[in-house]
């Protein structure tokens, strides 16, 4: 190896690695605030990039009649429990989040397959749907389970990934899919050629943690959030409707998932199932965000981001295989920090 | 006998009918033609994963994704062999079988400390290396896999494919349901589908739980590993994208949609989720065009819906035309542990303190239970009683000092090991199996004086030892004075009864002690005063009593002895009366006038 290759690898890794610490934050704030850990993250990562690439082509991406249809059993699924419950209350949130947002998202979109409408504003309409599609699919998978054991919100996660997954399938083909990298530019430091999405990705991923970490601490909202995560039935005592902080969570994981994804475009071939390995990844380093501080658990993400690039070098057929067979012993040490679990595991 | 509610089989029909069904399957090559028998072997090969799931999943709570792997680590261990050292294809089968169990006992001793859902996602990453490491190892033949496997020949006679194979098949998956019918109604039985109501039952009852989970763990992946040997042999081919992380998820989806609270539920699931696949895939299909994966989406719908409608599964609506066999055990005196006390004391407490962190929760204290006698525990919420009680039952860890149960010094030991050594206790909540009986629970109590090895009561040669088993439980059951309901699930019994069913639990182990945590708690008047009858029962008997609790009138009726505990140190001992006179208990109590 020279050091060209060496430099090519690392820059590789920080890549990956740094949209690998994306979703992991994500995967491990959904899953304070919700219990849920979000397989289907993974989905909502390549839709972005799908969805705007047809918008390009002039094309509506199906995503967005899928946001209409599951809005359309959100709302009915609100009305049914307003009936059962005879009481208005929360019509407002069901008319605006379940029937007009998607529609205003459908019109969006529609208005902007026009071959003269700028870049910026199909980039808007492409990421508006997948990240809408988060607290509906919230109220049509989960609300309805959301009081019950982290195991049975897990089978619903993985089936929801199923779904999903076959949904991509019908809505954007078999075919892989390389989007154009967003400005162009490159340049070297030494003899090492920079990748301008390398740059545009660390700038996005501290731009998006410090955000997250901003809203968590500072904002009331997200210490509302935080109260939810510790307390589900206290929370609602003091007023924090679970759901809704749930809405929100679920909305910040489908805006880190569609910029990772939009990052990710240029450097990689996608394919519509290609978000869930993706996502795998991202959970490794969700597991050490339990276990130790999240500094740690960025750092974990990246060292296992420059283990899949070397190995990518020296072994490319095992690279997978050494960078899932790595998370058996993660999660064994993981267990060994935890006390001893008497908990029961309902499962019905 | 009464008649069964109208629309039931009674258990003779049910006999005839399941007679019936059995020889229409055994007959299935002679009417049926060359697909649908394969689509019979594909569910039937199914339907032995979708079983071992249920073990995992529906009796002790636990999920796999990665059963595909371990059906794919036979399928490739047999398939090697039988290739590569030309060995006779039925000689492959302990190979096939040994190559899941194997790495299941390593990946499970690793693994199976975790909770639920972290397990869940250590299966997947193991579900998911085996998919690429079989596509990528040359000796597998990489993305090509293995052709050319050799059929599975009976004297000479080549079985073939689909429907030589079919018998094979058959014959496993009869053998599979069997042994696992027989597991499940055992000793082991019991024990193991206590685990998914907390790890304190089993233990409690001197069972090892890790160990039980591991076993099960074990058996699910034999499961797998058998039916990816008859996968081999009746394809006669391997690739790796027959046992991917996608298959991995299907074989849950199976026992999760039959139905995860019985073994049929895993036969009817992979029956439902094969036929449906197949419809969507080769009709639907036809009209959405290759690129539309349909029973992803349906499936992926359908187990969304069922986990907010009916997390049961299938199970449940067809179980409900079968009227349930019954069994009536009459009782049968234990023999195998006289239950007389020593002389002296019969549990000790020397000087234990026990911090957490900063908190001082017990400190310096000491007392003694004296053989025959009923001791209470008593003191202001937050005083330490709990502690106390888990620090003697062995659920913590004392900071220093000594105890000492049946002149033996128990400090640091496990609380199965401290319950083997005759120490029986029940819970502040209510810890039963809802969905078993009340005999069953009270066998519970019995595990560790009736375990028989795994192999005899897989193949049925443990009924002596049951109907033992059984039969000591009614015998408990007597002794408390519920044995009119032996039959009836626990969770039908009230509260009253359920905590006199935990102490007849606690009997079954034989003890020594009895340690009763809050047993009055929330009971009505009549039921308080049948608990202290039995208590008052069992001392005549000779047992000790250790109990903890804030009745006061309680209290008077039963105990010989109170010891009060103020901010985890002991404030006072002695009899009732000394007790009520004493100033400091008072000013505790009721604060200084």
């Amino acid at each position: 190896m020279n050091f060209l290759i060496f430099g090519f690898l690392i820059q590789n890794a920080l890549t990956t690695g740094a949209i690998y610490v994306l979703i992991s934050l994500t995967l491990f704030s959904v899953a304070t605030v919700t219990r849920i850990i979000y397989v289907p993250i993974g989905e909502i990562m390549v839709f972005a990039p799908f969805g705007l690439s047809m918008l390009m082509n002039g094309q509506v991406p199906g995503t967005v009649w899928l946001l209409v249809l599951l809005g359309g059993i959100a709302f009915l699924q609100d009305v049914w429990q307003m009936i059962r419950a005879r009481s208005r209350h929360g019509w407002r949130k069901a008319v605006l989040l379940y029937l007009a947002m998607p529609a205003l998202v459908a019109g969006f979109s529609l208005a902007s397959t026009g071959a003269n409408v700028p870049f910026v504003i199909k980039l808007v309409a492409g990421c508006a749907a997948p990240v809408a599609l988060n607290p509906v699919l919230f109220r049509v998978a989960f609300q309805p389970i959301a009081s019950a054991t982290r195991l049975v919100l897990l089978i619903a996660a993985i089936a929801l990934h199923f779904a999903l997954a076959g949904a991509g399938l019908y809505m954007f083909g078999p075919d892989g899919l390389r989007t154009p990298g967003l400005t162009g530019v490159a340049f070297r430091i030494g003899l090492i050629p920079i990748n301008d999405q390398f740059l545009l990705i660390l700038g996005a991923c501290v731009a998006l943690i410090a955000g997250m970490y901003l809203f968590f601490e500072y904002t009331l909202y997200g210490k509302a959030l935080r109260a939810t995560a510790i307390h589900r039935r206290g929370a609602r005592l003091v007023g924090i409707d679970p759901d809704s902080a749930s809405q929100v969570i679920f909305t910040i994981a489908g805006v880190v998932a569609v910029i990772s994804g939009l990052l990710i475009g240029p450097l990689t071939t996608l394919f519509y199932d290609s978000g869930f390995l993706l996502g795998l990844k991202g959970f490794a380093g969700a597991i050490l965000g339990e276990l130790a501080d999240y500094p740690m658990a960025a750092l974990a993400a990246l060292a296992l981001a420059g283990l899949e690039s070397f190995s990518a070098f020296y072994a490319s057929e095992y690279k997978d295989v050494i960078v899932f067979a790595l998370l058996i012993p993660i999660l064994l040490y993981r267990s060994w920090r935890q006390p001893a679990q008497l908990e029961e595991e309902h499962f019905e | 006998m009464s008649r069964p509610p109208a629309g039931r089989l009674p258990a003779g029909g049910r006999r005839i009918a399941a007679w019936l069904a059995l020889a229409a399957l055994v007959l299935a090559p002679a009417y049926l033609g060359d697909y649908p028998l394969s689509v019979l072997d594909n569910i039937m090969t199914s339907a032995i994963i979708a079983i071992g799931l249920v073990l995992l999943t529906g009796i002790i709570g636990m999920v796999s994704l990665g059963q595909a792997a371990f059906a794919g680590l036979g399928a490739y261990a047999s398939g090697y062999a039988a290739l590569n050292w030309g060995l006779n294809p039925w000689l492959t089968l302990p190979i096939a079988l040994l190559a899941a169990a194997v790495p299941a006992a390593l990946i499970g001793a690793l693994t199976l400390r975790m909770s639920g859902q972290f397990l869940v996602l250590a299966t997947l990453a193991w579900g998911i290396s085996f998919f690429y490491l079989a596509g990528a190892l040359p000796m597998f033949g990489g993305q090509n896999g293995l052709s050319g496997i050799p059929s599975l020949g009976v004297g000479g006679m080549v079985l073939g494919t689909d429907r030589g194979m079919y018998l094979v098949i058959l014959a496993g998956l009869a053998i599979v349901a069997w042994m696992s019918l027989n597991l499940l109604e055992s000793n082991f039985g019991r024990i193991i589908r206590t685990i998914r109501y907390g790890a304190a039952i089993g233990e409690s009852a001197g069972a090892n739980i890790f160990l039980l989970r591991l076993t099960v763990f074990i058996i699910a992946a034999t499961f797998a590993g058998f039916a990816g040997w008859l996968y081999t042999f009746t394809l006669q081919f391997l690739d790796p994208g027959a046992f991917s992380l996608d298959n991995g998820i299907q074989y849950l989806f199976m026992a999760v949609i039959g139905g995860v609270s019985s073994i049929w539920g895993g036969v009817i699931g992979a029956a439902a989720y094969s036929l449906a696949d197949r419809f969507l895939s080769g009709y639907l299909q036809q009209f959405f065009g290759q690129s539309f994966n349909v029973s992803s989406i349906f499936f992926g719908v359908v187990m969304l819906v069922l986990m907010q409608t009916a997390r049961g599964g299938l199970w449940p609506f067809v179980s409900v035309f079968l009227v349930p066999a019954r069994q009536n055990f009459t009782p049968l005196a234990p023999v195998e542990r006289p239950n007389v006390p020593p002389a002296g004391a019969v549990l000790r407490v020397a000087n234990v303190v026990k911090k957490f962190q900063g908190l001082v929760a017990v400190n310096d204290l000491s007392f003694e239970v004296e053989a025959g006698e009923i001791l209470a525990l008593i003191g202001p919420n937050g005083a330490g009683k709990s502690t106390i009680f888990n620090l003697i039952a062995g659920l913590l860890k004392t900071s220093s000092g000594k105890i000492e149960f049946l002149g033996q010094d128990i400090t640091g030991w496990r609380s199965r090991k401290i319950a083997r050594l005759g120490l029986g206790r029940t819970f502040q909540h209510v810890r039963l199996v809802p969905t078993m009986t009340v005999l069953e629970n009270v066998a519970v109590g019995g595990y560790a004086r009736h375990r028989a090895p795994l192999w005899k009561t897989l193949m049925r040669l443990n009924r002596d030892g049951e109907r033992r088993a059984l039969g000591q439980a009614a015998y408990q059951l007597e002794r408390v004075g519920l044995l009119h309901r032996q039959g009836e699930r626990a969770a039908n019994l009230s509260l009253g009864e359920q905590r006199i069913l935990e102490i007849a639990r606690a009997l079954n182990g034989n003890p020594l002690l009895l340690l009763l945590d809050e047993p009055a708690a929330g009971l009505r008047f009549n039921e308080k005063q049948q608990l202290a009858a039995l208590l008052i029962a069992l001392r005549q008997e000779g047992m000790t009593v250790l109990l903890v609790e804030h009745d006061m009138a309680f209290i008077r009726q039963v105990a010989d002895r109170v010891v009060v505990v103020q901010y985890g140190e002991k404030l006072a001992q002695g009899s009732i009366a000394e007790i009520q006179r004493n100033q400091a208990v008072r000013e505790a109590y009721l604060g200084v006038d």
